[in-house]
């Protein structure tokens, strides 16, 4: 599934990154909590958050994911944005709440991180 | 103990710097992607540097981390000054945090940083004392042999 067909799925704005919406995702993982993300995040992840400072942008380049997805329709500042321009990593808000926007992409067929999931197909 | 063969940078962390929190450990994921290190090994450094730093950032007043790669290993020492830690064993426990309200809102102080820098490093060594600061030295081994 392509980063243009979540957006539409999740009826997300892009904040920044319109040029990389052909990216293809293939797993995704949602959590406030950078600690967790960065003890169970794998590379190509598509991370959504309610978290919008700077160490969310941080926090994606280190670990590696392809885009963020902020949630409840948050908006990060402009510092933020401006790192994520660097970094290249795409930004998008859903109004969607974080369960509501998980649900969905799970339903669609993108499969978690968590080790006890079979259906994990990303990590073959 | 400077070996002939050793690159070695030190890069100050300043205390309470949210906004340049983290950027430390990008400059080091970044040089060690220059010189060409294996991806899951940048990976775990760059994870395990950046709880470090984020530890600098919200418990001390200031800090430096010294980057050392020879062509056996990648060396992380991170030494700070303030509070320290007075439990160690229970500060490496998963979950168990000190942590402000400030520092959760940021993101992190969820008591998952000091195992997260112990699983992602091969060789992990702390030490501490309460009001003056702590040591913390990670190694990672670029042959994959050695690190099982």
């Amino acid at each position: 599934m392509t980063l243009k067909e979540i957006k539409e799925l999740l009826q997300a704005e892009v904040i920044c990154g319109d040029h990389h919406l052909g990216t293809e995702i293939i797993l995704a993982g949602g959590s406030d909590l950078m600690s967790d993300v960065l003890a169970f995040g794998k590379p190509g992840l598509l991370l959504l958050t309610g978290l919008t400072n700077l160490q969310s942008v941080r926090t994606a380049d280190i670990i590696e994911a392809k885009a963020i997805i902020y949630v409840r329709g948050k908006k990060p500042d402009d510092q933020t944005i401006k790192l994520a321009a660097e970094k290249n990593i795409p930004l998008l808000s859903t109004p969607l709440m974080m369960y509501e926007a998980c649900g969905l992409l799970y339903q669609a067929g993108i499969p978690g991180v968590s080790p006890a999931n079979n259906s994990n197909k990303a990590n073959d | 103990m400077t070996r002939d063969d050793e690159f070695r940078q030190t890069f100050k962390i300043k205390g309470r710097d949210f906004s340049h929190a983290g950027g430390v450990s990008t400059e080091i994921k970044e040089i060690l992607q220059e010189i060409g290190i294996p991806t899951q090994l940048i990976r775990r450094v760059a994870i395990a540097s950046y709880e470090a730093e984020m530890n600098v950032v919200m418990y001390a007043q200031q800090g430096k981390l010294i980057l050392s790669i020879n062509p056996e290993t990648i060396q992380i020492e991170v030494e700070d000054k303030g509070q320290g830690i007075k439990d160690i064993e229970l500060a490496m426990q998963e979950g168990y945090s000190t942590a402000t309200e400030e520092m959760r809102e940021m993101g992190f102080g969820a008591g998952m940083g000091l195992p997260n820098i112990k699983k992602n490093s091969h060789v992990f060594l702390i030490t501490s004392t309460p009001g003056v600061g702590t040591y913390l030295k990670m190694i990672f081994y670029l042959d994959h042999e050695k690190a099982s």
